[in-house]
């Protein structure tokens, strides 16, 4: 805000005035803003708010078998935390998940979109509805039903999955990388798809008429315009990768390989049924504060880029 | 089916199909065409095979299930099926799929309303915070909702009032993103002009809204709406670590604790299978007969 002030007026006093100018609509504004703003401070801010707050507790009792009370522990809860084996095995595993599983969901996505945008390929509705299905499937269901089909003797594919064990403590992390795959490809594909679509046909003629090539068109120029539509897709798909828990809850019921701490989120969800609420708590905060740096700076590294 | 699908999108379908292409370009050589149509081709079946297994094992009877091909027909069961799903356990299932609809549908409506009224106000109106309020909001965008469960549910027992529809209910409501959609859609597609017309005319802001604008941003509604419906139809974290009351779960979360409990009572498997096909169903319908207006709406969100 002040930095704006600043460049924008040499001459200071010059952007005073637009300041004193009365806001026009103010109740407008308010009935327009109220309902969202006052949504999002009770059960947005505030539960970060309380989870902070309650990361900052610690339980102490008289004695063995005392009555148990919340004091202020400063930040030992966080001490724990970065002493918690488990906790940073799971951190690991989902982000060894998300370098290899959004790379590869994203090269997929962007190749069936520039194909479904390459006059190279008929019946572009069917196909585009045929990839999209997969994102009306919740992650729980998909997961129940890729089980079922990772199962070594109910799959159609047993004669594969009797052989090769999908469900084993060294695979099935991919099987799982596999269930998200096929929920977002699609989602991704059309994210990008649309992109292409928004973009002005003049500039693929004039490239037809130099010679370019399908494959020099796609790849520099449709690639380089869509990239903020591949920018946003990789943001979701690193915050939804760091969330991971629906899909290895449900594998838990399929395989023993999948323990109770195997993503950051089941180990918050089984710390707090343990019930160790502060250090759950504080398992949260440091999962919500990973993640949002790391999507942002995500954001901010690809910005740079653009700028130039 | 495709007669819903065929008018032309207001937005972004200047050229939906290939129709539009240049008629004299020349033609790409015979190989690529058919690499590309095997790559289509082999996706599909990656994608829709799952699905078909689905249907044609709830079209099975428990015998038949593991006995039988499992990726075509055997005696056609699925109706009985069904009605054997819905008979089971007082009915719960659809219990369940009501809870969904009840808790998807209406809090993508009303979260809908309200991301749309905000980010309209943050578009089109200047005022003092307007900046802070709309990064606060992208702030939220990046904060994982999964991150908010434990302390939404720590917050909710201060008050008792976990295992309740309202405390998966109201956290459903707020969509930040909803937010940061509205307002790029409003800023692209409500012009300040007629906004002007219409001060002038002498309809209050608000009417105005709810006449004029709310109008020209329906496809970006559509859009808000349906990525809503879906995001509380999938939400799996909340209603689990919320819930304990059966009666009160999302279709997700029952078929879940129906598909840990397969191992002690067996015959709940075919429940299982038939309940997750039937529950995808919904899903489907909706995104198939409201894609004229989505797809316009889904690429906005990159725009800059």
């Amino acid at each position: 805000m002040s930095t704006a002030v600043t460049t924008a007026s040499p001459s200071g006093p010059v952007a005073k005035p637009r300041r004193r100018i009365p806001v026009k609509h103010k109740r407008a504004i308010a009935f327009f803003i109220v309902p969202f703003a006052a949504l999002f401070a009770l059960f947005y801010l505030l539960p970060i708010g309380w989870a902070i707050f309650q990361s900052l507790l610690v339980v102490e009792r008289d004695g063995t078998f005392g009555k148990p009370v919340e004091v202020f522990g400063g930040l030992s809860q966080y001490v724990l935390v970065f002493q918690n084996e488990a906790f940073w095995a799971s951190v690991g595993r989902v982000v060894l998940f998300g370098a290899v599983q959004v790379p590869v969901m994203l090269g997929v996505a962007l190749v069936l979109a520039l194909l479904l945008d390459s006059p190279l390929v008929k019946g572009k509705k069917f196909f585009r509805l045929a990839f999209f299905v997969p994102y009306a499937v919740p992650g729980v269901i998909a997961a129940i039903m890729w089980g079922y089909l990772y199962s070594p003797n109910l799959s159609p594919f047993a004669a594969f999955t009797s052989e090769v064990d999908l469900l084993s403590p060294t695979t099935v992390l991919w099987s799982i990388a596999n269930v998200v795959t096929w929920v977002y490809v699609g989602y991704n594909m059309l994210i990008i798809y649309s992109a292409l679509l928004a973009l002005p046909q003049e500039i693929f003629e004039a490239a037809r008429l130099d010679g370019a090539s399908q494959w020099q068109i796609a790849w520099s120029i449709k690639i380089p315009l869509v990239a903020p539509a591949i920018t946003l897709t990789a943001i979701f798909s690193i915050i939804g990768t760091l969330q991971l828990l629906a899909e290895p809850q449900v594998f838990r019921s399929f395989t023993s390989s999948v323990s109770s701490t195997f993503t950051p989120n089941l180990a918050v969800y089984a710390t707090s049924a343990v019930p160790n609420v502060s250090l759950a708590a504080a398992m949260s905060v440091v999962l919500a504060l990973a993640t949002f740096i790391m999507s942002f700076a995500f954001l901010k590294f690809t910005q740079r880029k653009d700028d130039k | 089916m495709s007669k819903t699908i065929d008018p032309a999108p207001k937005t972004a379908a200047r050229r939906s199909s290939g129709a539009a292409k240049p008629a004299g370009a020349p033609k790409e050589k015979l190989a690529s065409r058919t690499a590309a149509m095997i790559i289509m081709g082999v996706s599909t079946l990656y994608f829709l095979i799952p699905i078909w297994w689905l249907f044609i094992s709830s079209t099975k009877s428990r015998e038949q299930f593991g006995s039988t091909g499992a990726l075509w027909f055997a005696d056609f069961n699925l109706f009985t099926n069904i009605a054997d799903l819905v008979a089971y356990n007082d009915g719960v299932y659809l219990k369940w799929m009501l809870n969904s609809i009840l808790y998807a549908g209406t809090g993508a409506l009303l979260g809908t309303l309200f991301a749309a009224m905000c980010g309209y106000a943050l578009a089109k109106y200047r005022f003092p915070g307007r900046e802070l309020i709309f990064n606060v909001v992208l702030g939220g965008v990046l904060v994982p909702a999964t991150a908010l469960a434990l302390p939404l549910f720590l917050i909710f027992s201060q008050f008792n009032a976990t295992n309740t529809f309202w405390s998966v209910f109201l956290p459903s409501i707020v969509s930040p993103f909803g937010v940061y959609l509205a307002r790029i859609f409003a800023a692209a597609s409500v012009p300040d002009e007629l906004l002007e017309a219409a001060r002038l005319d002498g309809a209050g802001e608000v009417r105005t809204f709810f006449t004029v604008s709310r109008r020209l941003m329906t496809p970006a509604l559509v859009t808000i709406f349906l990525f809503q419906f879906v995001a509380i139809w999938n939400n799996f974290f909340l209603p689990l670590i919320m819930l304990r009351d059966q009666t009160l779960f999302p279709v997700t979360l029952g078929l879940y604790t129906w598909n840990s409990q397969v191992n002690q009572i067996p015959e709940i498997r075919t429940f299982v299978i038939i309940g997750a096909f039937l529950s995808i169903i919904p899903l489907i319908i909706a995104f198939l007969s409201l894609q004229r207006f989505w797809r316009g709406g889904l690429g906005a969100g990159s725009v800059k």
